[in-house]
């Protein structure tokens, strides 16, 4: 994908002042998820996030695994299907499914 | 994701090199692939890095399964660039053309009377000699060089820039004619034939195009197959 954010720099930034640092990556999405595959979200251990894997549908939950995920070291890959209701929004009735992929940069 | 894996992704993101992070979903290992070099905690093997340089050459992002593996392949491409030479008519054209596609477009040409914003309205404009402009935009292998001006003083400084830069794409526009008599003067100026072999021309795919937007659609669509074209058919059809 071409530079349409620029997470992988503010995580390396948040590194370099000492901070732990989670990253959660669209994998695989399904139907109509609101942001396509290789969107990314940058967490930091307060739980403060930038960028985006959803239209806020998600956001959520991904910050709470990345927190544990800063804790345990080890990454996972989540499944959401996005509320029908919110699907029906951006034009699909059936609902969409995102895979994310959450891991700590350490 | 190692804090020293995400440094090179970084730097090769400010260098505007293409790379693709490679991650085992399973077990959580990555790899940086770039152009010719791979970093990171495991090997892939030939049919996975091929998979590997096709998602980055499409400017895709995805999972892909081989064998026992499950691979989550994330291209970080710099953005697509035209940079056209000459704030010509077929420019004119050229210019929203490529930025349709998709591309970031700039327009050099230091003759005030041609390049003007009325005659290109939202196109980014460079009034530099274009050898001197071509330095200045760094130009990287996601970048497309266009030659329009039919000027020696003009086309040929830029060419010799973009023939030994990574450009994917150079194209200038003249007959016949005139290319034998430019790569005539690029040989005197100490190119290479692989270097001059380089430069399409006549530029365009041979759609018999006539009027300026014709044109401009012949090396759109020339731009578009180089770039998409699997590199193994590239010697046969340059």
């Amino acid at each position: 994908m071409t530079y349409e954010n620029n997470i992988p720099e503010i995580a390396a930034a948040l590194r370099a002042e000492g901070k732990r640092v989670a990253l959660a990556t669209v994998v695989s999405t399904w139907g109509s998820s609101p942001r396509p595959v290789g969107s990314q979200l940058v967490v930091d251990e307060t739980g403060a996030m930038q960028g985006s894997v959803s239209g806020g549908c998600i956001e959520g939950a991904v910050v709470h695994q990345a927190l544990e995920t800063m804790k345990d070291g080890e990454p996972r890959v989540l499944s959401f299907g996005v509320a029908d209701e919110t699907a029906w929004e951006v034009g699909l009735a059936c609902g969409g499914k995102v895979q994310v992929y959450v891991e700590a940069v350490e | 994701m190692k804090t020293e894996l995400l440094q090179r992704l970084v730097t090769a993101r400010a260098e505007k090199r293409p790379v693709a992070l490679v991650t085992d979903l399973g077990s959580g290992m990555q790899t940086l692939v770039g152009q010719d070099v791979a970093h990171g905690g495991f090997g892939l093997d030939r049919e996975e890095l091929a998979e590997v340089q096709k998602y980055l050459r499409e400017d895709r992002s995805g999972i892909v399964e081989i064998g026992d593996s499950r691979l989550f392949i994330h291209s970080y491409n710099p953005p697509l660039r035209v940079i056209i030479i000459g704030a010509v008519h077929i420019a004119q054209a050229l210019a929203p053309m490529a930025s349709l596609a998709g591309y970031d477009v700039v327009v050099v040409d230091p003759r005030r009377a041609f390049a003007t914003d009325a005659r290109f309205p939202g196109i980014t404009m460079n009034g530099e000699w274009p050898d001197d402009a071509l330095k200045e935009l760094v130009i990287d292998s996601r970048t497309a060089i266009v030659t329009l001006t039919h000027d020696p003083k003009l086309d040929d400084p830029a060419l010799h820039v973009a023939l030994r830069s990574p450009a994917f794409y150079v194209g200038s526009l003249g007959s016949r004619k005139t290319h034998g008599k430019r790569v005539d003067r690029l040989r005197e100026a100490g190119y290479s034939e692989s270097e001059i072999s380089r430069i399409h021309a006549p530029v365009g795919l041979a759609i018999d195009a006539v009027s300026p937007a014709e044109i401009a659609l012949a090396i759109m669509a020339q731009i578009t197959q180089v770039l998409r074209r699997e590199p193994s058919s590239s010697a046969a059809a340059a």
